[in-house]
């Protein structure tokens, strides 16, 4: 299972709908 | 979204989510609708069975009732020692009886109960099922 991570939430949400793709929505607070 | 170097994504879609703890992991259908939540450090077999469960409630949701069991007998397959995968063999019982309108689906999944995750809080929900 790869997983592309992205920041641009908004665009990521729009993206999904567009494409008819899941999203995973993860908060962290890890150290960068 | 990191708490600090997105913080105001951080907080808005936060209060959107409901999301009030890190790490939390929110699995979102196309429509931005959430599937699955997932709280908390996991180890990565943990975590991997989690998604993998979260997909399978999203092809469930969906009605797409063969690509969601095949999702949760991935869980029970391939991290059969996972938290997840009691809840995945009980709602890959549910699928394939979804599939199919035959309820052996159901009392097979229960007698599968019988054999693993005996203790679980799924095999008590599927003791209704019992032949």
């Amino acid at each position: 299972m790869e997983i592309s991570w992205r920041h641009d939430v908004d665009q990521v949400l729009k993206d999904a709908k567009a494409q008819d793709k899941p999203v995973l929505l993860d908060f962290s607070a890890a150290p960068m | 979204m990191h708490v600090r170097e997105q913080a105001a994504d951080f907080q808005r879609f936060g209060e959107r989510y409901g999301a009030q703890w890190t790490p939390t992991i929110l699995e979102l259908d196309p429509q931005g609708a959430e599937q699955h939540r997932v709280e908390g450090f996991l180890e990565t077999n943990d975590f991997l069975a989690q998604l993998t469960l979260g997909l399978g409630k999203t092809a469930f949701k969906a009605k797409r009732w063969q690509d969601a069991e095949k999702r949760f007998r991935e869980v029970v397959d391939r991290y059969p020692s996972s938290d997840a995968a009691a809840e995945a063999l009980y709602w890959a019982g549910v699928s394939r009886y979804k599939a199919s309108g035959d309820a052996t689906a159901l009392a097979d999944t229960a007698a599968a109960f019988g054999k693993r995750y005996r203790d679980s809080p799924w095999a008590k929900k599927s003791s209704i099922w019992k032949a």
